[in-house]
């Protein structure tokens, strides 16, 4: 089941929960996918730019360079840089993974143990011109119990604002409850 | 308490019979490393678990029944499964169950020596034994953790990995051998195993056998005596190609030595080094067969003089310049013309040398560029060198010009103190207040002034030199910098990444597969792969590298006090 809600800066996202079995959830943050307006819109600026360069100098090689930058650069976007959906996989006995996947196909992955997870929190950063909220996963510090080793920030290109996080963070702090009554060292 | 119970893709088509493998109490974790089919004799299992145990040191037991039936659940096969599970006493006792074709199966755990019956959730995760056997986990590059804290942060998984890594010897039976025991584990499927490479493996023992011969000659052939004497032992430690030679020379040895790689690392080193001088030769022949083509260096060899001598005149155009008004400053007459004199004259001294040697120069470079055939680093570092020889005056113009500029400043501050009425004290490194007598006082101001107004010419001849001495030491930095990226990318690793990316991880990552309620979880384990960045970072062959050994602060005081410098420091190098 997907709900609405809207990321920092005002862009429709998505939200959608699964709920494998007692132990396991799924969230995954989607973003709105490559618009084939802004699309057209970057491809016609270059090649009208491209164009004028030629009528300026009359070399066809600021032509074809010029597709040539824009098939690159589009490639570029997909792969590295376009990120379509950020979820999260937790697993009470297991670990918590994060995944993000391109626009592309291409999918990042980080499975963290839960032995090494202290707690997910929600924090404010100062970002730009604003302050936002994210969530983040606190990492154990092995040489101080009391201490954070690392801060994880997640859904970082999609930032969704408070109402979607606050969700988020009940339903993992359910299955991390979960995962603390019962201690591993029994 | 969540049960994980990590079975192998490859037996899920295997027929009934008993689970083995490792159980993990700290984590509630079953690892199962093959199936045990019938008919077995139970005190043979339990006879060659404990063999198996011995030789690997991994505490393998029966963990369970597994039972695949291809029609519907037969009663007297399950009671019998559960029959077998008094027989085997092992707490808790797995039982999983497969219909037909179905992809969900049916796990329960019989707990028997607990008070308390829970009801425990068991979660499914398969794993491609094969992948987890070859790989090989990377800790985090960033954790900076002491030993004893390792030890307790022991990740989860590597236990898994080691679990599976360390049972070879349990993978080297089959259900299709004669024997007492029938096992299904990956290499049910036929035993894989290469031909081309066990052929390299018999070829390899009399190939380094034969290399540690030919090494250890050579090896003696350098320290012999006659190459260490004085004026030799220096100019081969000038030349940066008998540098790189013994690098290479130390990585044929580490190739050749006959003890086999003892862990990942140096297996991974090894075979870095074998890949990177295999890639090195290559280029140097691909280098050489060009060069020699059309005779090459033959042109090449007849356009070095004209530019040896193209820049003796531009150096001379450049004095005179400077004997001049050089940029419009007024320049002391006499000085000027002592120094440029003595700087022309030494470039005509130069100039003769270099048409004395020029009939040989063709032969000379005919033969040392035969020499790139070992390799293209080799052929760089010769260029190199051929560089600081042709350029060698220039050195010679920046060590007079420092030394000159140098002994100026000295005594220009030594005299500022005595105008002041200080003192240098060498003992107590300090400045002290001094009287001085008036005769003293008098010549100390007559020196002062000569030398203060004698520093604009001395200051510009320095600066000037300097620059050349600064653009010829950058040409070779980069040069150097690019033998360097040859000799400690890690080839191997990167090809093996690209090819077999299961071999090196990073981490794992899980999947979710289809659910029905009522079943276990089901998850996939699949191997997340170490990122390029990480690889080239971890597996990074040492160099003999030059790095700026000053930084720019201490580099500009060195300028400006005339000191002489030599920014390229080589590791193992005197300190000056």
């Amino acid at each position: 089941e997907e709900q609405r809600y809207f990321s920092a800066s005002g862009a429709p996202l998505w939200l959608r929960r699964r709920q494998h079995s007692a132990s396991c959830r799924e969230l995954a943050v989607r973003g709105p996918r490559l618009q084939l307006r802004s699309l057209s819109a970057a491809t016609s600026a270059v090649w009208l730019a491209a164009y004028g360069l030629f009528v300026l100098c009359q070399n066809s090689m600021v032509l074809s360079a010029a597709i040539f930058i824009t098939l690159i650069g589009l490639i570029i976007y997909l792969h590295f840089v376009k990120i379509d959906q950020e979820s999260l996989l937790v697993i009470s006995s297991l670990g918590i993974q994060v995944t993000s996947s391109y626009a592309s196909g291409k999918e990042s992955t980080t499975f963290t143990e839960m032995g090494q997870v202290k707690d997910v929190v929600i924090s404010e950063a100062i970002h730009m011109q604003k302050v936002i909220y994210y969530l983040c996963i606190l990492l154990r510090d092995p040489a101080d119990p009391q201490g954070v080793s690392e801060v994880v920030p997640l859904f970082q290109s999609s930032k969704p604002r408070l109402d979607c996080l606050i969700e988020v963070y009940r339903s993992c702090q359910e299955i991390l409850e979960q995962s603390k009554a019962t201690p591993q060292s029994s | 308490m969540v049960l994980k119970v990590f079975f192998p893709s490859c037996c899920s088509s295997a027929e009934s019979g008993i689970l083995i493998g490792r159980w993990i109490s700290e984590q509630s974790s079953a690892v199962i490393l093959a199936v045990v089919h019938f008919p077995f004799i139970p005190v043979q299992v339990k006879q060659y678990l404990g063999e198996v145990q011995r030789v690997s040191n991994v505490s393998v037991s029966v963990l369970g029944s597994w039972s695949n039936s291809k029609q519907e659940k037969e009663e007297s096969l399950s009671e019998f499964l559960e029959d077998l599970g008094t027989i085997f006493s092992h707490e808790p006792w797995i039982q999983i169950s497969k219909e037909g074709d179905s992809k969900f199966w049916s796990c329960s755990v019989l707990q028997k020596h607990s008070d308390t019956p829970k009801e425990e959730e068991i979660i499914l995760v398969y794993y491609d034994q094969r992948k987890v056997l070859l790989s090989h986990l990377h800790p985090a590059l960033d954790t900076v953790t002491s030993a004893e804290h390792k030890a307790d942060s022991a990740s989860k998984l590597s236990a898994i990995f080691d679990t599976v890594a360390k049972s070879k010897v349990l993978f080297m039976v089959d259900r299709y051998d004669e024997g007492p025991i029938k096992l299904t584990h990956w290499q049910s499927d036929g035993v894989e195993a290469s031909i081309i490479v066990e052929l390299l493996k018999q070829v390899s023992v009399p190939a380094c056998v034969l290399l540690t011969f030919l090494l250890s000659l050579i090896s003696g052939i350098c320290r012999s005596r006659v190459l260490k004497s004085w004026p030799l032992s220096f100019l081969w430690s000038k030349l940066s190609t008998c540098e790189q030679l013994g690098h290479r020379l130390q990585h044929l040895q580490v190739i050749s030595s006959n003890k086999k790689a003892q862990n990942h690392t140096q297996l991974m080193r090894k075979a870095n080094i074998f890949v990177s001088l295999m890639i090195d030769v290559a280029l140097g022949m691909l280098l050489v067969s060009w060069l020699y083509r059309k005779n090459r260096i033959g042109h090449l060899a007849d356009t070095l003089i004209p530019a040896a001598d193209h820049v003796a005149e531009e150096l001379q155009n450049l004095l005179q310049w400077l004997m001049g008004a050089p940029a419009g400053l007024k320049m002391n007459r006499a000085l000027d013309q002592v120094l440029g004199r003595f700087f022309l004259y030494h470039i005509h001294l130069w100039i003769s040398y270099i048409h004395l040697m020029s009939p040989f120069i063709e032969m000379i470079l005919w033969y040392v560029g035969l020499s790139a055939c070992l390799g293209l680093t080799v052929a760089l570092c010769i260029l190199s060198d051929i560089i600081a020889l042709l350029t060698f005056h220039i050195y010679c113009f920046y060590v007079y010009g420092a030394r000159l500029y140098c002994l100026k400043i000295y005594g220009l501050s030594s005299l500022w103190r005595l105008f002041r009425g200080k003192k240098w004290n060498v003992l107590r490194q300090r400045v002290d207040s001094c009287s001085y007598d008036l005769d003293q006082l008098f010549i100390g101001t007559l020196l002062f002034t000569i030398l203060l107004f004698l520093l604009p010419t001395t200051a510009l001849y320095y600066l000037v030199f300097t620059l050349l001495r600064l653009l010829v030491v950058v040409v070779q930095g980069l040069i150097h910098l690019l033998v360097d990226l040859i000799d400690s990318l890690p080839l191997y690793s990167v090809i093996l990444r690209l090819c077999r990316s299961y071999r090196l991880a990073a981490g794992v990552k899980f999947r979710v597969l289809e659910q029905q309620d009522g079943k276990p979880l089901r998850l996939l384990m699949q191997i997340n792969p170490l990122s390029y960045g990480n690889v080239v970072q971890t597996y990074r062959l040492p160099t003999y590298s030059c790095y700026p050994k000053d930084s720019w602060a201490s580099l500009c005081k060195k300028l400006f006090l005339g000191e002489l410098i030599y920014p390229w420091k080589h590791k193992g190098e005197k300190q000056d």
